[in-house]
């Protein structure tokens, strides 16, 4: 939150709240990351639909993985439930 | 497009933008927050969403940021379907008026206590009225956004912050209470259940329910590791088991006719597949007391009672 943003004084009574939550990184809070072996990957896209954090896409025109490690928690669920067991679990050495 | 034209290709979900966006503050390892991203995928059109109190709501419009990519309303914890239904009022207002052209989708989000509990009486008027709307019950068992009482969706044998297992009770000793039945007991013309590890069929529920022409009832199982004490990674492996334990089968009601959904009927099909529930309790924390030998009488009993309610259920179906 910027000092710009009006406070919850400031807004109209059932205010709205102005901004994507997608500009709130909350990759930082990860511990372990999801490290994706692209030769065993089958791009069976179930990692895509159960990440609770929509931080993995699928690019259409390679036809790839793709992970968004600025909102990824490291929760693990990718690498649990990977058929092809493409996806490990690695601590976390990048900064922020 | 109707849910015949549309597709449900793993491609097309994926394609499709998130409505509920990234940045939200739910734990790692949420499962109501997977089941919030795919439930949107569903959409056909112009929706807005109404969402009572809960973990949900709480983590996708803390101030200024908001998680929602469509016109979204909080509302008090027991009023999500009176919501819905005053929003679908004031579209067919508007339309009547000729202000409005286009059909608006009006979707309704609680979690088990705004379900179970205090939202019931908003819910069932709002059915009776038989309102427009699809009301999502996502169930993560338990009051988890104030700090994990229990519900009456909470599972008979789960340890609580209110049932505390111990030296006087082994965690809850009610029953969940049967909230499907009490909604097909409405006269429902939709009413299913889900879980989100088998995504396309929940995500093709979804759009059924929308696409009914009056109220539908969709209850996802949703596991909370905070609240159940168990891995963070594990959330999704657990709606999968409790498919497989036949503890939450899957299936859906038009018109109050009751049919298995694939997961499910793989089961009935090939009972030998069916695994004991110790097989999903294992590695919850909120069950972890039912494993010693005071309490293993417990989980007896309980493998008891969902054998019971999976024959009862196999009875109440179409097909087997
Ligand atoms: C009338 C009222 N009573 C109590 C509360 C406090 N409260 C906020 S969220 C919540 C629990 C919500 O539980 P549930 O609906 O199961 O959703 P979850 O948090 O588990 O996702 C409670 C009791 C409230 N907001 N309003
Ligand atoms: S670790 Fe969790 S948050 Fe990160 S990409 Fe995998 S499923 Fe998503
Ligand atoms: S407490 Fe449970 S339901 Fe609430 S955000 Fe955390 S994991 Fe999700």
């Amino acid at each position: 939150m910027s000092s710009k943003d009006k406070t919850w004084k400031e807004i109209s009574i059932a205010g709205v709240c102005p901004k994507s939550s997608e500009s709130f990184k909350t990759g930082d809070w990860k511990t372990y990351m999801p490290i994706l072996d692209t030769e065993k990957c089958i791009v069976c896209l179930t990692c895509v639909m159960l990440c609770p954090d929509g931080a993995i896409n699928w690019i259409p025109d390679t036809n790839k993985i793709s992970f968004d490690y600025t909102f990824c928690k490291g929760c693990g669920i990718c690498a649990n439930e990977c058929p092809a067991k493409a996806l490990t679990m690695k601590i976390d050495n990048t900064e922020g | 497009m109707t849910t015949q034209e549309w597709k449900f290709t793993s491609k097309d979900i994926a394609v499709k933008p998130d409505l509920f966006l990234s940045g939200h503050r739910a734990c790692a390892g949420c499962g109501p927050a997977t089941v919030m991203r795919l439930i949107m995928k569903a959409t056909r059109g112009p929706t807005i969403v109404t969402q009572a109190t809960g973990c949900m709501e709480v983590v996708s419009s803390i101030y200024p940021y908001t998680s929602w990519n469509v016109p979204w309303l909080h509302t008090a914890f027991e009023n999500a379907a009176a919501n819905a239904a005053g929003i679908e009022a004031a579209i067919k207002a508007m339309q009547r008026k000729g202000k409005l052209k286009e059909h608006i989708d009006v979707i309704a989000i609680a979690g088990d206590g705004g379900t179970f509990d205090i939202g019931l009486q908003s819910l069932s008027g709002a059915v009776e009225r038989g309102h427009d709307f699809l009301f999502v019950l996502y169930d993560n068992e338990g009051y988890m956004n104030t700090g994990i009482q229990r519900s009456g969706g909470t599972p008979s044998g789960a340890a609580t912050t209110t049932t505390p297992a111990g030296s006087v009770i082994p965690g809850k000793l009610e029953r969940k209470k049967p909230i499907t039945e009490i909604m097909l007991a409405h006269g429902m013309e939709y009413v299913a259940t889900a879980t989100p590890y088998y995504w396309k069929d929940m995500i093709t529920k979804v759009r059924k329910g929308l696409e009914v022409d009056g109220p539908a009832f969709l209850h996802v199982f949703a596991p909370c590791p905070r609240g159940w004490r168990s891995d963070q990674a594990k959330t999704m492996e657990y709606t999968k088991l409790a498919v497989e334990t036949c503890i939450f089968p899957v299936w859906e009601a038009v018109n109050g006719k009751k049919q298995l959904s694939t997961p499910s009927k793989v089961i009935a099909l090939a009972p030998q597949k069916k695994k004991p529930i110790k097989d999903y309790f294992k590695g919850q924390g909120r069950f972890r007391h039912l494993f010693t030998p005071k309490n293993i009488h417990v989980i007896d009993e309980l493998q008891r009672l969902t054998d019971e309610n999976w024959k009862k259920l196999l009875q109440n179906c179409e097909s087997k």
